[in-house]
């Protein structure tokens, strides 16, 4: 399937948002079904705050977010039915065993007992979670409660995932683990829309990346596009993100 | 200049702290509302000190030597203050040895460690002390205007109780360190802590319950029984009451004693209290597998789910649980009262009545608490395709099933006795949960279940609401329960009450 031809997993029109000051500025964002969208950023800059509002934990001052063509500000419930919101905290409860928070989660999103059974049970053994399976969760590392609430995002196989510094916290392994099975959706058509700072996670696993500063998207494409707007001279994407920052900020 | 590392230079450190903690928790972190708070401050004392000068007016607090009546109620009085400080006392001190806030500084620091933790003994002395000081200055200060200024002993003897409790408590807690292991310290010590806070009075009421078929506890100390098989005016046991009619080899004995104790304690057991803290910090690096098998994946709707979570969440923390229904010792009397009276048909049972209710609000706030505020994962919960609407109404669901729950038996054993108190008792255990419900649903703010211990500082008036609304509503059903016409203009109160919440509250604002 060509580009042009897949629907829109996200589409996002003027988004703002504003606290103190403007925390997101009118953003406009497009995310395909089946793509792995990568927002990059300084801290501060809004990648959180917009993905918070796109998964209806913040609302927004004024735009919009259709979600498969669902406008998730009109019909939150809907949309929220066919994503997955995960953060860098690991949002589990430390009383509940890993088993028993999948199944929290899947009845929240009302998925069939048998069927959220199989599905946990797949996750559980993907992530190398069985070891742990039945440990209260007050007991495990921040890597492996990171992995139980991924299991938790992906229980009720969601269409959009939203992810918030995923990778933090986690080894090696887990990292190369949690990318194996994001990596894994995505080709099954399951869209992602990722922060990270982790710069090389960007680069190797992002179709295209954003590059958000002060509240805007001032930058958006493949790696190769990103690398021609910054300039020449910019090979690594670290260096290509310094430049667009800089380009950005003197822009503004 | 005061050097780096010294243990003034720490006590100065721990100063600023406390008192910013403290300004924050009055103010909310706002710097405007400092005038407001200090002008409610000021308003709490004047009427403290008009409710002291009411409570004394029986009394004749002259200069003449105490005799033994005054002596008994004095000391009874000072041994149940002392009871909550020593309560407060075992609170504290466990607290300290389980928060972790900034021991990793200080024990990875080449600071000595026994400083930092002398100077927090103390400033566990000082808080204890403040409060006891807060509560007993307008009695004192009214004694000494009405009867002299030899009651001013009194401030010293509270200080030095104050003193003594936090010492007792280092030890107890450290002697449960040392017997049971920190695992399960500070469960017990907590148990102990609201057992020993609630001791005094449940004897008291319960003494008098069996003697005079009443639930007043100072008809014990009052009692000619007891006035008849006290020691003499002469004994050490009236150390305590002497000073603080202000009885000068009392006092200075009373002085003595409280120095060499707290001194003993910080000398003996600041430099273990790092040991403590360790071992407190590798309980939560031990596995905890589920015993017994996990029910299978079923189908569920997401309230049921979330009603699931809430009471999984709280059974399984101990801790949590003890804190919860701590506060249902204190239905302990009644529930004797009730025994004692069954088939009388006297009608005493509807005293019984306002206890349940005012108890019901209490644990209905505080279950509120854990469920609506207390949620550890508030971004899952946000983020899933549930209205918050049906979140709210499934954990206040969650919450009065567990009112039910405990009350229940309540109701069932009154309804024998007395079957119009039992009406009466359950619409206001009905009403008086969800008021305090509905005023911790009205002033939620996200927070972890961990902070339970503090969420009473999260706002000061969903805390006073909650407590006026517990006290109007019991009121109601206590004049209801005996037929007074009177439960009418309480019910309106408690009614203006919770609507006068709901008006100031942030959902409205």
């Amino acid at each position: 399937m060509n580009q042009s031809s897949r629907p829109l997993a996200l589409e996002i029109r003027g988004l703002a948002k504003r606290f103190e000051r403007p925390a997101v500025d009118g953003i406009d964002l497009d995310v395909l079904a089946g793509e792995f969208y990568t927002l990059l950023g300084p801290n501060g800059a809004g990648k959180t705050t917009t993905l918070r509002m796109v998964s209806g934990l913040l609302k927004p001052d004024r735009g919009t977010i259709k979600i498969y063509g669902i406008d998730a500000l009109a019909d939150p419930v809907a949309a929220k039915r066919i994503t997955a919101w995960l953060s860098d905290e690991p949002m589990i409860y430390d009383k509940l065993t890993p088993i028993e928070y999948l199944d929290f989660v899947a009845g929240l999103w009302e998925v069939a007992g048998d069927l959220a059974q199989a599905r946990a049970a797949d996750l559980i053994e993907w992530l190398g979670l069985k070891p742990h399976a039945n440990e209260r969760c007050e007991s495990l590392s921040k890597g492996t409660r990171q992995k139980v609430a991924l299991a938790g995002a992906l229980v009720h196989e969601p269409r959009l995932i939203i992810l918030d510094e995923p990778f933090t916290g986690l080894d090696a392994g887990s990292a190369r683990l949690v990318k194996s099975v994001l990596r894994e959706r995505v080709k099954t058509g399951c869209s992602v829309i990722m922060t990270t700072h982790i710069l090389d996670v960007a680069e190797r696993m992002a179709d295209r990346i954003g590059v958000i500063s002060g509240g805007r998207l001032i930058a958006e494409g493949t790696l190769d596009e990103l690398r021609g707007k910054a300039g020449a001279g910019h090979g690594s994407l670290e260096d290509t993100f310094l430049a667009l920052i800089a380009q950005g900020t003197v822009a503004a | 200049m005061i050097r780096a590392g010294t243990t003034a230079w720490i006590a100065r450190h721990e100063g600023r702290l406390a008192w910013r903690d403290l300004l924050w928790m009055m103010t909310a972190g706002r710097r405007r509302r400092t005038r407001t708070v200090a002008l409610l401050f000021i308003l709490f004392l004047l009427f403290m000190h008009g409710f002291a000068a009411l409570m004394l007016s029986p009394y004749d607090l002259g200069a003449g030597a105490p005799d033994k009546r005054m002596l008994v109620t004095l000391t009874g009085t000072l041994a149940l203050s002392w009871s909550l400080m020593l309560a407060q006392a075992m609170e504290a001190v466990t607290r300290a040895f389980y928060a972790r806030g900034d021991f990793d500084l200080i024990l990875s620091s080449p600071l000595a460690a026994w400083r930092f933790f002398a100077v927090r003994i103390g400033a566990m002395a000082l808080t204890i002390m403040l409060m006891a000081l807060a509560l007993a200055a307008p009695f004192i200060n009214v004694a000494a205007w009405r009867g002299g200024a030899h009651w001013l002993g009194a401030y010293v003897v509270t200080m030095v109780l104050a003193a003594i409790a936090v010492s007792i408590a280092v030890v107890l807690t450290a002697a449960l360190f040392r017997s049971i292991g920190p695992k399960r310290t500070r469960l017990a010590a907590q148990i102990i802590a609201a057992v020993i806070g609630a001791a005094f009075v449940i004897g008291m009421q319960l003494a008098a319950i069996l003697s005079y078929g009443t639930i007043s506890r100072f008809m014990v100390l009052q009692s000619d029984l007891v006035i008849a098989l006290a020691p003499e005016t002469g004994s050490i046991l009236w150390w305590p009451a002497r000073a603080a009619f202000g009885d000068a080899p009392a006092l200075i004995g009373m002085l003595g004693l409280g120095a060499i104790l707290f001194g003993a304690t910080v000398y003996l057991f600041a430099p273990r209290v790092a040991g403590y803290v360790l071992a407190a910090a590798g309980v939560s690096q031990e596995t905890k597998r589920q015993i017994g098998k996990a029910a299978g994946f079923r189908n569920r709707s997401p309230a049921r789910a979330l009603r699931q979570k809430e009471w999984t969440l709280l059974w399984r923390d101990p801790w949590l649980v003890s804190q919860t229904l701590m506060q249902l010792l204190y239905l302990l009397p009644p529930a004797f009262y009730l025994w004692r009276n069954f088939g009388s048909g006297n009608g005493a049972s509807t005293l019984v009545v306002p206890v349940l209710i005012m108890a019901a609000g209490q644990l209905g706030g505080a279950l509120a608490w854990l469920a609506i505020c207390g949620e550890d994962a508030p971004d899952l919960i946000a983020s899933a395709p549930v209205l918050s609407a049906q979140v709210l109404r499934a954990k206040t669901e969650a919450v009065m099933s567990g009112i039910a729950f405990v009350f229940g038996p309540f109701i069932v054993a009154l309804a024998v006795v007395a079957p119009f108190a039992a009406l009466v008792a359950f619409l206001g255990i009905a009403i008086g949960a969800a008021s305090a419900t509905s005023i911790q649903i009205w002033f939620r703010t996200q927070a972890k279940r961990s902070h339970f211990r503090r969420r009473q500082t999260s706002s000061r008036i969903a805390t006073f609401a909650e407590a006026l609304s517990s006290c109007s509503w019991a009121a109601t059903g206590g004049l209801a329960a005996a037929g007074s016409w009177l439960a009418i203009g309480a019910g309106v109160i408690a009614l203006a009450v919770v609507g006068g919440t709901r008006l100031i509250s942030p959902v409205r604002n």
